[in-house]
């Protein structure tokens, strides 16, 4: 492709007034008008975020404590890992859309092509990471009590304060008959939620059986970890219990506050369905590339405005990766 | 939109590019240089870096001041925010950045003020 052809502007990407506000297109204008509001929103979130950990400054969960998963390393700690993958995987994506935008000046199809093909992918295996880490994080590992108050609490091996004791070896099995209630058996038609595996009569006699055992409370002492109490401290607590909780959901969850679980869910579930729409908005783009039309339109305009948004994208995940798992 | 149009300094004409595709590889290098620097910090957490600056453990200003710089490399060079006029750079970060310091700010001085409140109250909020 020669460098002879220019882009220039067609009269209808022209505004009324005939000039270009900033020498920026129509198109462009928007887009940046979009972001700047989008931005907002999401700074709106994360600023609430911010205002409920400051005001549960004492208790808030640890994020390397509940995120620390990674693919085939099963019952392995590790922290940050596999966020830091996803971060790797996004910046990697934006950069192949900023390499489409690039051979896009150039009126290279068959590059843009394959970039874009890149970027999509990019955004797909993004989000299936994420779909992934919903997954751990609504399953739990350990399970947790919670008391009257609200207050979570975890079990950990006396000797090694570091390791998590899970609900299953806690649990004294009592043979009882409270069965799931389903809508059919019921002369009112209503079910209930999910019971869980153990009642909490079982994890309190289980518990005092078993003396390695003790608990870990959701406060956080002066150099920024969780409190855990002593075995007779523990005995004592473990009488206040009144849930078992196993997993997250909107309304308690197994990591603490009961706030984490929902700025979690709201807050990653927006970003990620903000790729979402960006890799279906990539795709429409990637098949007109294909087909031609920004080749006979004479500019791929285009393709650079759903880069914008792909990289608003990015450049809210870098924000979200700090607040949610670094700081 | 032209070709030719590219700013092709970064780090204040420190480093010039010859293409514009050798800048997005290079600025991806750095971009991929401040994010290992971060998850390394996240995972050794320096007990160093653990003590109380400003309100905020050090590590965290760290991190803070970490994301803005990747934030304003994506913008500037992702973002062709750098090929723009300067007006329109003013348009949208000043508009964000006056915006979003005002609601931290007010946020989190409220959230900060209504756990002394609970710490300090009364009333038990441990029943």
């Amino acid at each position: 492709m020669s460098s002879t052809i220019s882009t220039t502007i067609e009269d209808e990407d022209l505004w009324g007034g005939g000039n270009q506000p900033f020498k920026s297109s129509y198109g462009k204008l928007m887009m940046w008008f979009f972001i700047v509001s989008d931005a907002l929103t999401f700074s709106g979130f994360l600023v609430a975020y911010g205002f409920s950990r400051f005001k549960n400054i004492d208790s808030w969960p640890i994020a390397d404590e509940v995120f620390n998963h990674f693919p085939f390393l099963h019952g392995v700690d590790a922290p940050m890992y596999y966020v830091a993958l996803m971060t790797f995987v996004l910046i990697f994506s934006s950069v192949t859309m900023v390499l489409a935008v690039d051979a896009g000046h150039h009126m290279q199809k068959d590059k843009v092509t394959f970039y874009m093909a890149l970027t999509i992918i990019g955004g797909a295996i993004f989000v299936g990471s994420q779909a992934w880490e919903w997954k751990n994080f609504i399953n739990g590992e350990y399970g947790a009590v919670e008391t009257t108050g609200g207050q979570i609490y975890q079990f950990v091996y006396k000797d090694n304060p570091k390791k998590r004791v899970g609900l299953e070896e806690i649990a004294f099995e009592i043979p009882d008959e409270r069965v799931q209630h389903d809508s059919k058996q019921g002369v009112w038609f209503y079910n209930e939620p999910t019971l869980p595996s153990f009642t909490v009569d079982e994890i309190i006699t289980g518990f005092n059986s078993n003396p390695d055992i003790v608990i870990k409370t959701e406060k956080i002492d002066e150099k920024g970890n969780k409190i855990i109490l002593s075995r007779e401290e523990s005995l004592e607590k473990i009488n206040e219990v009144k849930y078992v909780v196993e997993g997250a959901n909107l309304v308690r969850n197994e990591y603490g506050n009961r706030l984490f679980a929902d700025f979690f869910f709201f807050i990653t579930g927006f970003h990620g369905f903000h790729v979402f729409s960006g890799v279906v908005i990539n795709i429409i783009i990637f098949f007109n590339v294909l087909v031609g039309t920004y080749e006979r339109r004479g500019h791929y305009e285009m393709v650079e405005k759903v880069g914008l948004y792909w990289h608003f994208v990015d450049l809210v995940w870098v924000f979200v990766f700090t607040f949610f798992y670094l700081v | 939109m032209a070709d030719n149009t590219h700013k092709l300094e970064i780090f204040r004409g420190l480093l010039k590019f010859r293409s514009n595709q050798s800048k997005i590889w290079g600025v991806l290098i750095f971009l991929s240089i401040v994010t290992i620097i971060e998850v390394v910090l996240g995972i050794v957490k320096p007990e160093l870096l653990m003590n109380i600056f400003l309100g905020a453990k050090i590590i965290n200003w760290i991190f803070i001041i970490l994301t803005l710089v990747k934030a304003y490399y994506i913008a500037w060079d992702f973002m062709h925010l750098r090929d723009e006029t300067s007006g329109l750079q003013a348009s949208v970060v000043i508009t964000l950045i006056f915006l979003i310091a005002y609601l931290v700010f007010i946020l989190l001085v409220e959230g900060n003020y209504i756990f002394d409140v609970m710490y300090e109250g009364f009333v038990s909020w441990n029943f």
